[in-house]
């Protein structure tokens, strides 16, 4: 239950027994040709071994929302830039293109760079309508959740090297 | 007797056909031809209407939204825009007398269709209007007595809310039961047509097409039963013997033949409509929006919310080829494998997780 709440749709404030008496559902059916590009040819489809200890994995969404987003990155573990990234989407053609574009901005920036990506200017790049909002914000958290995977990896492998370079040191 | 010599003379109506007629492209396949290019640039390379390149028209298997013309009952139409044009209610003169003699007709073809007398067969604008003639008007003309009405969430939403709804043909007919009477109160008032249930000018071509339709359906339901049916396990078991995790949404034997309502596990149905470009087909899903729900029929049929995000409906018609199908399962099973390829779903259960298991993160 706590699921299906969670919903962007639901928190909009539409109770399930009023929408099913909205007269007409407007699908969006017209794409910017950028969004189109994207969903025809999306860059960086695929996936990193998220046991990597230079990988973030970012999941989120929910199938029963109609979304889900996997945003991966990859870090130079020296100088914390994201050297890769790749994603798969399930999701409309929005939300496909919202990842897509994601990953094309995240590669080559630092980390705390790419906390700085607002899902308006995703948005904005796509002309996204209001009704796929949501796509870009999805995309937005998505970045975020995949930093914040990586943050505690990063922090063990400093500590693992700190604590190498103390035993070297007192021998 | 009386309704016998109307035949008759309708019969001569129908088949006579003026001269310049003929000349007229009258297929729908013609139609297409001639069709307005003003809102999409047709170039040699394609077609691009609403940021969508295709390489030619798409074809149509939405025959549950709207269905093409069969050219015999626009060839039963046509003379009544262009010669026999009277208003069916104008009782002066000879237009209205032949334009009433054709309604009467129509209204006969429609009455043998489904085994009722013509009097009880009101015409209305479509099956919005007799849906809310039906149920509003049983309801007003026995509130005093009665106050409940009985109906299944799978309706309509026309039949649900008696709400209006965006596919309007222009003509419908409503059956009203005479033995025992059913009685409404009339919903639209005016100037009495259609013993008083349904006043407002009664559109003689499109009635006339409608009885027509009833007609050619009368004589050719068997034959386009067996052919559709056909076509629909063509359609199921060409995509079910290429892909996994599909499931046919409602019943199978029970089922409207010309209808398939098919989930693709782990592909959103929003995703996969835009990537079958050149299939004209509908979604029973949608991405999550305020205004975009999956559908509310497949929720009632007990198909689970996230499942119901992965529908799409094929329609099948009388102008449906074998063709067409297998085009359509060449693109489904295409665009379902590519989309799968880039779905984490499809990649997690791959990996034997269960997606079910896995506590999702609230947006």
């Amino acid at each position: 239950m706590l699921r299906i709440a969670a919903c962007a749709k639901r928190l909009v404030g539409t109770a399930s027994f009023e929408t099913q008496f909205q007269p007409i559902r407007v699908l969006p059916r017209f794409y910017h040709e950028r969004v189109v590009d994207h969903y025809d040819n999306p860059r960086n489809v695929g996936s990193f071994d998220k046991n990597d200890p230079t990988v973030g994995t970012g999941l989120v969404g929910a199938p029963a929302c109609g979304d889900v987003m996997k945003l991966q990155i990859k870090i130079d573990e020296k100088t914390g830039k994201i050297t890769d990234a790749c994603f798969k989407t399930f999701g409309c053609g929005s939300a496909i293109a919202s990842s897509s574009v994601a990953t094309e901005w995240v590669k080559g920036k630092q980390m705390e760079e790419v906390l700085t990506i607002k899902n308006t200017e995703i948005a904005k790049h796509l002309s996204l309508p209001p009704v796929k909002l949501h796509c870009s914000m999805l995309a937005e958290d998505a970045i975020k959740a995949a930093v914040k995977d990586y943050e505690p990896k990063r922090a063990s492998a400093t500590a693992g090297t700190a604590a190498t370079g103390e035993k070297s040191a007192t021998a | 007797m009386t309704s016998k010599i109307l035949t008759s003379i309708l019969r001569n109506h129908l088949t006579k056909k003026p001269n310049l007629l003929r000349r007229q492209p009258l297929s729908t396949a013609a139609a297409a031809e001639l069709s307005d290019p003003q809102n999409h640039e047709e170039t040699t390379a394609g077609i691009t209407m609403k940021g969508v390149k295709i390489s030619g028209r798409p074809l149509y298997l939405d025959v549950q939204a709207t269905s093409p013309v069969d050219p015999r009952v626009l060839d039963a139409m046509l003379p009544f825009y262009l010669s026999q044009y009277g208003n069916p209610h104008s009782r002066t003169h000879f237009y209205g007398w032949e334009s009433d003699n054709a309604v009467e007709h129509a209204r006969s073809q429609v009455a043998s269709l489904i085994n009722a007398s013509p009097k009880e067969i009101v015409f209305t604008s479509g099956a919005t209007e007799s849906n809310n003639i039906s149920i509003k008007g049983v309801l007003h003309f026995y509130k005093e007595k009665k106050k409940h009405v009985i109906t299944t969430q799978t309706e309509h939403k026309c039949v649900l809310d008696s709400c209006r709804h965006l596919q309007q043909e222009g003509v419908g007919a409503l059956y009203l039961r005479r033995r025992p009477r059913i009685r409404v109160e009339p919903q639209m008032n005016g100037g009495g047509q259609e013993r008083g249930i349904r006043s407002g000018t009664l559109p003689t071509p499109l009635v006339v097409g409608m009885g027509a339709a009833c007609e050619v359906a009368m004589k050719e339901m068997e034959y386009d039963e067996k052919r559709i049916s056909a076509l629909q396990q063509r359609l199921l078991n060409g995509i079910t013997d290429k892909l996994d995790g599909v499931v046919v949404n409602g019943s199978m034997e029970r089922r409207y033949v010309g209808n398939l309502n098919l989930s693709f596990a782990y592909v959103e149905g929003e995703s996969l409509l835009m990537g079958l470009k050149e299939v004209a087909v509908s979604s029973g899903s949608a991405c999550t929006s305020a205004s975009l729900e999956p559908s509310y029929v497949l929720r009632a049929l007990g198909v689970e919310e996230d499942m119901a995000h992965t529908s799409i409906r094929f329609g099948i018609g009388r102008f449906t080829t074998e063709e067409e199908i297998d085009r359509a399962v060449h693109l489904t099973v295409h665009q379902v494998k590519k989309l799968r390829e880039m779905s984490p779903l499809y990649e997690m259960v791959e990996e034997g997780i269960n997606i079910k298991d896995i506590q999702w993160s609230q947006h």
